[in-house]
């Protein structure tokens, strides 16, 4: 990862006066609006967003809820096709669970995972990151040794890892909110070293800045110079892998769900709900795996169009 | 050389000390072996007596020095559903991943130094520009949806190949193999396609970007100064120096490979060792995931220490760098 910059006016870690009238007038915003490729993406990736914040009020039921699935209306194909019934406007599963309903809070969680677990990971290297960086010696060989270890395993091997002993840890059989919190932990443990290695480097670029060290000539303790003045300045490349890493933990999440160790049934993300669907496959109800799939694989393109647009655009090289 | 090779074993020697730690304190703290193997109704007195003949009541330290001796002799213990050794199971297990592993490799690479050499000679022929979107498709599509996608389109609608497992094998002492039958080799096709997808989209857009770094250079001009063949140009000089980083690639996305093995098993049913583990996640089966993790961590170390080691054989300027640090 080679160390990018932040061009003025995207840095959101100092909220002054007019940084929105900033943001528009910035470079990077005059490159946005030149790349349909980029508007397009950050369109349906916003409209991911929107559907399922307001997924109660646009789904005609709550997949989550037992007591509102009629076994009646299992196996509906789609509204198009000969046996279509209203409202199943993508047809319903065995149980009788509305696919797009199902889609709709699947890809509630999908999302809350995947921003949740991005932002643990971030967490965890930025803190990891501006340690080592900002100490050095044995603390900054000790986390980056560890990293390097980590770096060798692709990530959903230590997802899976992380996930199987924390569920025998605290015995096998968990409600649906503690699933989540440990597909979030296994997501943030899995992706940290990116975070850390980059803003280790940009530390120790900023640490040999005249203003840490008249920082530290008026007495700052070393965690309010880190936080207040070295990570401000650290920030905008940990942006651009947040938003590339997005797409990543939602897939990590999906196969995870999907090899059975993530979501539960009772309370699917888009992964469960394909891994639901897959059993219907050789049955012939094709709609509940393909609109399910077809959300996914449009969420992931959507974000990763996005990320590898604002890699380029935030890179002084490729201007 | 010497020291540089001397250096890269301890550092994997150093590695596998470090998983080796992390897969023991997985096996021994991560839920109670004791409760595993007695009955429900043991008094204190059996568990206490059992505890001791395992040695559970020893040094920590001891208990992880032993736990080495026996992963050193191959020997994980007993996996609490199967009721069987790791080990066996695990021996079991590995030839079907490596010959998909193996396979989907060989499928990549072949595929992937084909097309890119296509896209680098003809950069804005409609077919290049047509691979590298559907590239860019392939890489955003999730491998479980690639197997499901193709289970349905040639299993279920098209019915030429069987959708789930390994087909007929051979055995050849321990080891079975599939590539010897008809319908093994049937079964082989697709989960290779589904595990090599990713891996040949990697391998094709880095042959592109060399094949056009290599293309630029002085000596490809002074080649066709020569009046050599196109042909020879391209393929005798030009493919030629981009081979290097494409092998040390392959090379080490091997170990991924059979990382990603996890997902195309589960899809396809295939019975390998990523089927298993993912079988012992979900029955929290900590003996076999401990003993996974040794052997896949196993295989990747000496994979990465192979290759670096090859490496600054292969090219001698990396070979004096690293004679100049040491």
């Amino acid at each position: 990862m080679t160390e990018m910059l932040a061009p003025d006016g995207l840095d959101p870690a100092t909220p002054r006066a007019g940084w929105a009238a900033r943001a528009l007038d910035s470079d990077v915003f005059y490159a946005f609006r030149r790349s349909p490729l980029a508007i397009g993406a950050a369109i349906v990736t916003l409209a991911f967003f929107a559907v399922a914040i307001f997924a109660p009020l646009l789904a005609v039921q709550n997949p989550f809820d037992p007591a509102q699935l009629e076994l009646l209306n299992s196996r509906i194909p789609p509204l198009w096709s000969a046996d279509g019934q209203a409202p199943f406007l993508l047809g319903s599963d065995e149980q009788g669970r509305d696919v797009l309903s199902a889609i709709l809070y699947g890809l509630r969680i999908s999302l809350l995972v995947g921003v949740l677990g991005v932002g643990l990971a971030a967490a965890i290297g930025i803190v990891l990151g501006l340690v080592a960086g900002y100490f050095g010696g044995v603390i900054d060989t000790v986390i980056m040794r560890i990293a390097d270890v980590q770096l060798t395993f692709p990530a959903i091997l230590i997802a899976l890892m992380i996930d199987g002993v924390v569920k025998s840890a605290l015995s096998n059989r968990l409600d649906e909110r503690t699933m989540l919190a440990v597909l979030v932990l296994s997501i943030g443990l899995s992706f940290w070293v990116q975070y850390a290695r980059t803003v280790r480097g940009s530390v120790m670029v900023e640490r040999t800045k005249d203003y840490v060290a008249a920082a530290q000539l008026i007495g700052l303790p070393s965690w309010t110079i880190m936080r207040r003045h070295v990570l401000p300045n650290a920030m905008g490349p940990v942006l651009v892998i947040a938003t590339i890493n997005l797409a990543l933990a939602i897939l990590t999440e999906a196969t995870l769900s999907f090899l059975g160790s993530g979501m539960p049934e009772t309370m699917p993300s888009l992964g469960t709900l394909i891994r639901i669907g897959n059993n219907y496959l050789f049955s012939g109800e094709w709609w509940v795996i393909a609109f399910p799939g077809l959300a996914l694989a449009t969420l992931i393109l959507a974000i990763n169009l996005l990320g590898d647009w604002l890699r380029d655009a935030l890179n002084p090289k490729l201007r | 050389m010497l020291a540089f090779t001397l250096r890269r074993v301890l550092q994997a020697i150093g590695v596998m000390i470090v998983v080796g730690a992390l897969s023991f304190t997985m096996f021994r703290f991560a839920g109670d072996p004791i409760s595993q193997i007695v009955s429900q109704d043991a008094s204190s007195a059996e568990r206490a007596e059992i505890r001791k003949s395992l040695g559970l009541d020893d040094p920590v330290l001891v208990q992880f020095g032993r736990y080495f001796i026996n992963a050193a002799r191959f020997d994980f213990g007993m996996s609490y559903r199967f009721r069987e050794p790791v080990a066996k199971l695990l021996l079991e297990r590995m030839p079907a991943t490596l010959e998909l592993a193996t396979c989907a490799t060989v499928l990549a690479m072949t595929l992937g130094i084909l097309l890119g050499v296509y896209t680098a000679l003809r950069r804005n022929s409609f077919l290049a520009t047509l691979l590298s979107a559907v590239s860019l498709i392939g890489i955003s599509l999730p491998t479980f949806l690639i197997g499901i996608l193709l289970i349905y389109l040639f299993a279920v609608v098209l019915g030429w190949l069987p959708s789930y497992g390994r087909g007929d094998t051979v055995r050849l002492g321990w080891w079975t193999t599939g590539l010897l039958t008809t319908s093994g080799l049937k079964s082989l096709i697709m989960p290779s396609i589904t595990l090599g997808l990713f891996q040949m989209t990697l391998i094709m857009r880095l042959v592109r970007a060399e094949m056009l770094e290599v293309l630029r250079t002085d000596y490809i001009r002074f080649a066709r100064a020569r009046g050599l063949t196109t042909r020879a140009i391209h393929f005798g000089h030009a493919l030629k120096n981009t081979l290097v980083p494409v092998i040390t690639v392959a090379g080490l996305q091997f170990g991924s490979v059979i990382a990603f093995a996890i997902i195309t098993e589960t899809v396809f049913q295939w019975p390998g060792m990523g089927l298993l583990f993912v079988q012992a996640v979900q029955n929290v089966d900590i003996p076999i995931m401990a003993a996974y993790l040794l052997v896949v961590s196993l295989i990747f170390v000496t994979i990465n220490l192979i290759v670096d080691i090859l490496y600054t054989l292969v090219d001698p300027r990396l070979h004096a760098g690293a004679a100049r640090r040491t």
